[in-house]
């Protein structure tokens, strides 16, 4: 279909004035410009594996699986990552948990294999969004290397031991508690410190049971 | 000294002495120089755009170009499979070879009045004594884009070919006013050789620099000169945003090194002709007069002349990071419509001072008149695109087609 001569906005050029249209004006112009840049020098270069960026707090870097108050891996094997994620590189084993055990005795059930293809992943936060119990979070680690493909399957001892490096670092705290073993029914003491965005205490949303939801 | 090192020569190879002395000067400092220059060119545009640049090899990166060199050298030097490898490998060659041997008769430094080869003076030209050196320049420097169509046309590449094919149309466009702004030059010194232009100037002191005579001369000599040599803004053979590489696509290791000393070694020979032709070459008041005799005032001479030559290497390396690319329309209108005109206008003047034995500041108030005339009719120039209409739609028309 042709457009219609209507809908047409001819954008005129600017007519040049005369110093314009005589060129080194706008040449001296331009020169004093980088000029000035050169003479007034505030390079914003970060020196970088020597000098670390200082990256926001909802940077989505290499995955973490946390640990409970108990030490125990908090995840519990509800493939709810795995289903959100885009990408498909989640993949989870699940495992009844051992009831004789006195150490997981209030546990029905976790992971027994879980395997995150760091290769694969786009690292859009959505398993951290879809998380129930917050067990899988998303670190500031973003310099992540590796000999192999194989070597970037991060199995389920490799994602912990990024929670044991990145849990007391000011950049990656364990933002959400929601309750101590991670019950996906526990919406009574929530912190209203949401992943990647901070309420004001008067805000309404601030009052609610949860973070960011308004009754 | 030095004649003591040439009389230790047989008579017949004399002559050759020195000549081949200051070749392998200009050489070896050309090859130094142009990759410092390159450094230079990385740091100021990073200093310009807010950045560090090079600063890991060496101190404030210093060692980068010995970096460079090495790579380019120990790189694997890849022929594609489809091209024409004569022409493929002899390109570069010419490339470097005609803009080497455009400096042959670029002074740097102040050549002695009475020269002969075998008196054990140091010349300070590779030729010294070329009459027609202007003319030999510009003749030598235009082949120098048979090196960029070679390149182009020998890759067997469209993004090769389109950059050959506009590197020739823009240095066919550029020759003439070059060759036209100078025209003025050698009217009012009457000689085409640079070394009596040079003289001419510093015997007049500073206020005979022909800078005063010729501004505008100076002017479009710089702007074509700059697209002689394919520099930004006029790099349309060669812009990445459009052609990948332009011309030299296919070239890598040394061969594409040899293209980029090429294009350095065109930049550091138009900065010496715009300091001998237009800024006195050597000559400074009071410190390099020509009749400065102190010690090390052969020393001082050549200094004054770098350091001119190296502000317009500054000049043009800013102006690189400043101007933005020109369309091809653009390119070609400054050329014919612009440049062209001017540069002839300005030779007319020349001859009409002259021929009427007129005061010769009175080129200061034409070249004026000219660039502002220039800018008058800039104003008034209709833009091709300033009045846009559209045909109206022809409604049903294929219909109509249709039915019958």
């Amino acid at each position: 279909m042709p457009i219609n001569p209507k809908d047409i906005e001819w954008v005129e050029e600017p007519s040049m004035n005369f110093w314009e249209s005589t060129y080194l004006p706008a040449v001296f112009d331009g020169l004093r410009t980088t000029g000035q840049h050169v003479a007034d020098f505030h390079p914003v270069t970060e020196f970088y594996p020597e000098q670390k960026p200082d990256l926001p707090s909802h940077y989505r870097g290499v995955h973490r699986l946390n640990r409970d108050d108990k030490g125990r891996v908090k995840c519990v094997a509800c493939m709810m990552c795995a289903t959100a994620c885009p990408a498909h590189c989640i993949d989870i084993v699940a495992q009844d948990a051992p009831k004789d055990d006195p150490h997981w005795a209030d546990r029905d059930k976790f992971p027994k294999s879980f395997v995150i293809d760091e290769l694969k992943c786009i690292y859009c936060g959505m398993c951290e969004e879809a998380c129930p119990v917050d067990s899988i979070e998303l670190t500031n680690i973003f310099d992540l290397t590796g000999m192999s493909r194989q070597e970037m399957m991060f199995d389920k001892e490799k994602l912990l031991s990024v929670f044991d490096q990145t849990k007391d670092s000011a950049h990656n705290p364990v933002r959400t508690h929601k309750g101590k073993l991670g019950h996906a029914s526990d919406f009574t003491n929530l912190h209203t410190l949401g992943p990647a965005t901070t309420v004001r205490a008067d805000d309404r949303s601030a009052k609610a049971n949860s973070a960011g939801v308004i009754e | 000294m030095l004649e003591q090192l040439i009389n230790w020569f047989p008579e017949w190879a004399r002559p050759f002495i020195m000549p081949m002395l200051t070749i392998a000067i200009v050489l070896q400092v050309n090859l130094g120089v142009c990759s410092y220059l390159i450094l230079l060119e990385r740091k100021l545009s990073a200093w310009m755009q807010d950045r560090i640049g090079p600063n890991r090899v060496g101190p404030w990166g210093l060692l980068q170009p010995v970096a460079d060199m090495l790579k380019l050298l120990l790189k694997e030097d890849v022929i594609p499979g489809h091209v024409n490898k004569f022409l493929y490998v002899l390109a570069p060659g010419i490339s470097v070879f005609t803009t080497m041997l455009a400096f042959a008769v670029v002074p740097f430094g102040p050549v002695p009045r009475n020269l002969s080869a075998t008196d054990g003076q140091f010349p300070f030209i590779i030729a010294p004594g070329v009459d027609l050196g202007l003319v030999f320049i510009f003749a030598v420097t235009s082949l120098a884009v048979y090196g960029i169509i070679l390149g182009g046309w020998a890759s067997n590449n469209k993004y090769s070919a389109l950059g050959a094919m506009r590197a020739s149309a823009q240095v066919v466009s550029y020759e003439i006013p070059l060759g036209m702004s100078v025209v003025g030059l050698a009217l009012l010194t009457g000689s085409m050789s640079i070394e009596k232009i040079l003289l001419h100037q510093a015997d007049a002191g500073i206020l005979g620099w022909n800078i005063w005579f010729q501004p505008l001369a100076c002017v479009i000599f710089f702007a074509a000169a700059m697209a002689e040599a394919q520099r930004l803004p006029f790099d349309l053979s060669e812009c990445e945003q459009e052609l990948v590489g332009g011309w030299h696509t296919e070239y890598s290791a040394m061969k594409w090194g040899l293209f980029f000393l090429g294009e350095y070694t065109h930049v550091i020979t138009i900065s010496f002709l715009t300091s001998i032709l237009f800024f006195g070459g050597w000559h400074f008041p009071w410190i390099a007069e020509p009749e400065s005799q102190y010690l090390g005032s052969t020393l001082v001479k050549v200094l004054v002349l770098l350091m001119k030559s190296f502000a317009f290497i500054i000049v043009i390396q800013m102006l690189r990071w400043t101007i933005p690319r020109f369309r091809f329309d653009q390119l070609m209108g400054l050329a014919w419509k612009v440049l062209i005109p001017l540069a002839t206008l300005n030779v007319i003047c020349v001859m009409i001072v002259k021929q009427f034995h007129l005061n010769q500041w009175w080129l200061l108030p034409m070249s004026a008149a000219l660039f502002l005339g220039a800018g008058l009719i800039g104003t008034q120039s209709s833009r091709p695109f300033a009045r846009r209409t559209v045909e109206p739609v022809a409604e049903a028309h294929g219909h109509h087609a249709h039915a019958h």
